[in-house]
């Protein structure tokens, strides 16, 4: 068994973060991973992205040219990635900020309003990479969601307000993921 | 404690203070500043040394200095800056003391880029600086291994008096990988008053010193080191064998990250295609896996080999003198900071196959 | 019999290898002499440079390190960060200190090392045969100025003490001249003064000795330290820069 995950965004979009929930989620559940970001002076502003490798064995090649899921979340992330998927594979797209999907139709997109579902929360934007990571898990729950609530329940133990938030955020995100999974 | 996930550069870091290095002199250069930024946190706080030096030049003069009053110290760094400390390299191999340095490897030549790279091959293992004499080399391929050979690399360093490099590239010191310090622990140092600048105190004085104005005798501490080199060649090699067993047909070389590709395409390739491809991956870069190489060129199954390198050919002229071409010896690489992916490089093994006529 | 002259303890019995009339032997002795005085031989560490004085580590009786070219002060660093209770001094000379380790000294002195740094002063390269230094006069002939150095081509003499003044770390920063005894025992003092205010833990401290070179400045022993007091004195005002005081 073998998932590799990109996220991609702008700088500041918690990219980096949602990734290394994923990576260390699955870690936690027993499992082999690799956290690859992108590095140097594309972070500055620019698209950010990382990879995550999630294995049943040691991870072996990190650099993975066709990722079986992309998480995209702003506009040039999508005309980046969405080209790489592998056959078969999930593009999930944060339509909040982009109003296109992909013409390809060998995959299964899911658009997810990750910044709405944040905004109706929090009263801004910042999880959106929450409900982007709980929409994933929805529609391909790799590793059980509880697996993230505690990698959540130790990041932000020490504020319980901004953890029971960012818990409501996922959850929801991760229902919507569900049903569009189950509606396909 | 249980694995924590780590960004490797930080795991080096933390590796180095596991293995009782304390001491840590370096000028920030990318990818691996993140190596200097957790030591800057971590070393004051346990009674350590951390200095940001004026330029890599200092940096590793400041290490030859400590290295000189006999405790475990490092210093890391990327290409363009590894050249700088070229100087005290060949300084400190010359005084016979032991440092470790760390080569996060970014493309070149000149200022390059800051991507993952085998570039340095050749300057770690032949050419770290002027004068007659090697670094041991180890080259980890992930961030678990890089820290069990950071708490190797003291010893060693000490065992031969004699600085070790490890070079890694910005993917394993920027990527997060599961890392267990629970089996880790430090070697007890050796006695260093022998040599050290400590001061004389109820001793006759020591002295840190490389200048040998007569030439009789630094033959004789060049033919000293030459001893020593050999002596690494025959106790030091490390290397993996990867899907071996079977007794190959191509035998792949490929050390670092790139073995992880190799590892990656020949899985893919032997079940795709039913050809047995294997893998020798080099740990130590010096001493290299000569003999096992050589060995290997004289069997029978073996068909040919396939180098893969993100350089335009540098490990690859050890595996033709190893091999002494009995075999062909076929190359790949990608280079300017690019990395091989697995399809590339299956089709890299189809080609050898091809060839060979298979 | 009592004993009024002697070898001090932190000096070898060796003999020399410099030219009749250089003053690094004088140098050399005061460094030794101030160890001694100061008790402190069992936990010093000299550093010795590239230069004329490369072999300074063959004639002090104590724990040497010999560096690199230029790099004196960074080992001195290393040493003495690893090592607090040493006493760490680097004897440098101008070609070593002024061009090849400018930054490696400026940066030790603005970082406050508590090392001592005795710098040699005679206005060329000695050891590899009289090239200019960026400390040779203007108009003085050397064997890579052979028309004397040109101020608007190559610039002035650079003043390290006067540089290193300008910093705002706290040091102590002076200039002494060995071209006759009552100079050389206020040399002395200097050195005692320096090496004094590291035993103290209190900071950088920095001597520059104004020294002669007959064998490359092609001038007899006597005469140098005439050509000392002519050319160099006005150019290099001796004194006191700066101490640790002086910012408190």
């Amino acid at each position: 068994m073998q998932y590799e995950i990109t996220f991609a965004g702008f700088g500041g979009q918690g990219i980096m973060t949602a990734g290394k929930f994923l990576a260390q989620g699955a870690m936690n559940h027993g499992l082999e991973v690799a956290w690859v970001p992108s590095y140097g002076p594309e972070m500055r502003g620019g698209t950010a992205y990382c990879t995550v490798v999630i294995s049943s064995k040691p991870v072996g090649s990190p650099v993975v040219k066709n990722p079986g899921i992309a998480v995209v979340m702003n506009r040039p992330s999508l005309d980046k990635f969405a080209s790489q998927i592998k056959p078969d594979g999930i593009l999930i797209i944060n339509s909040s900020l982009i109003e296109a999907t992909s013409e390809r139709e060998d995959i299964f997109q899911v658009q997810v309003p990750c910044n709405k579902m944040s905004q109706e929360v929090l009263g801004i934007g910042r999880s959106a990479n929450i409900a982007a990571l709980g929409a994933l898990l929805g529609v391909k729950e790799m590793i059980p969601k509880e697996e993230i609530e505690k990698v959540m329940e130790t990041k932000f133990g020490k504020k319980p307000k901004i953890l029971e938030d960012n818990l409501k955020i996922f959850r929801d995100a991760y229902e919507l993921g569900k049903k569009q999974r189950k509606n396909a | 404690m249980a694995k924590i996930l780590m960004k490797g550069s930080e795991a080096i870091g933390e590796a180095a203070i596991k293995a009782g290095c304390l001491s840590y002199f370096a000028y920030p250069i990318t990818p691996q500043s993140e190596i200097a930024e957790y030591l800057a946190k971590r070393l004051p706080k346990i009674g350590g040394t951390f200095l940001q030096a004026e330029s890599e030049i200092a940096a590793s003069q400041m290490v030859f200095g400590a290295a000189g009053t006999g405790v475990r110290v490092m210093t890391t760094s990327s290409s363009p800056g590894i050249s700088l400390m070229s100087e005290a390299m060949s300084y400190i191999a010359g005084a016979e003391l032991p440092a470790v340095f760390v080569n996060i490897v970014r493309g070149g030549p000149g200022l390059g880029g800051i991507l993952p790279s085998q570039g340095d091959y050749f300057q770690a293992t032949k050419g770290a600086g002027h004068g007659n004499f090697r670094f041991l080399v180890l080259a980890p391929a992930n961030v678990q291994e890089f820290v069990d050979y950071m708490i190797k690399a003291f010893p060693l360093a000490e065992k031969y008096r004699n600085p070790v490099m490890l070079v890694g590239d910005g993917l394993i010191a920027q990527m997060m990988e599961p890392v267990d310090f629970d089996n880790v622990a430090s070697t007890p140092q050796g006695d260093v008053e022998s040599w050290a600048t400590t001061g004389c105190k109820d001793r006759e004085t020591n002295l840190i010193n490389s200048l040998f104005l007569d030439p009789l005798k630094l033959e004789k501490f060049n033919d000293k080191l030459a001893d020593k080199y050999n002596r690494m060649r025959d106790e030091e090699v490390v290397y993996e064998e990867y899907a071996m067993d079977d007794d190959p047909d191509v035998v792949m070389v490929a050390y670092g990250t790139t073995s992880r590709v190799v590892k990656t395409a020949i899985d893919e390739f032997r079940k795709e295609d039913k050809l047995k491809v294997g893998l020798i991956r080099p740990i130590t870069l010096f001493p290299f896996p000569m003999d096992v190489l050589r060995n290997l060129s004289a069997k029978s199954h073996v068909k040919a080999f396939g180098v893969v390198e993100m350089s335009i050919g540098q490990m690859l002229e050890d595996v033709k003198w190893a091999t002494l071409e009995r075999k062909p010896v076929e190359f790949f690489s990608r280079k300017g900071g690019i990395v091989p992916n697995p399809d590339e490089t299956k089709d890299f093994i189809k080609n050898i196959f091809k060839k060979i006529g298979a | 019999m009592k004993t009024i002259f002697k070898r001090p303890d932190s000096m070898t019995d060796m003999v020399t290898h410099y030219c009749p009339g250089c003053t690094h032997g004088t140098a050399h002795r005061m460094v030794a002499e101030v160890v001694d005085e100061m008790g402190i031989r069992e936990r010093t560490v000299g550093i010795a440079p590239v230069g004329c004085s490369v072999l300074l580590y063959k004639y002090m009786d104590t724990d040497m390190h010999q560096a690199a070219h230029g790099r004196a002060p960074a080992v001195a660093t290393g040493v003495k960060r690893v090592k607090p209770g040493l006493i760490v001094y680097s004897y440098q000379g101008d070609g070593d200190l002024a061009s090849i380790g400018t930054a490696e000294i400026i940066h030790a002195a603005n970082r406050g090392e508590k090392i001592t740094v005795v710098f040699i002063n005679n206005a060329i390269y000695g050891m590899t045969g009289g090239q200019m230094a960026p400390t040779t006069m203007p108009n003085q002939k050397t064997t890579t100025s052979p028309y004397g150095r040109d101020v608007n081509d190559v610039g002035y003499p650079m003043r390290m003490c006067e540089m290193l003044q300008t910093l705002r770390t706290p040091s102590y920063i002076a200039r002494a001249s060995l071209h006759d005894p009552l100079h050389s025992v206020q040399a002395k003092q200097a050195l005692k003064k320096a090496f004094a205010y590291q035993n103290e833990n209190k900071c950088f401290s920095f001597v520059e000795l104004l020294s002669i070179c007959p064998t490359n400045w092609g001038i007899p022993p006597v005469k140098s330290m005439d050509w000392l007091v002519e050319r160099m004195l006005p150019y290099y005002p001796l004194g006191v820069f700066k101490t640790p005081e002086d910012e408190e």
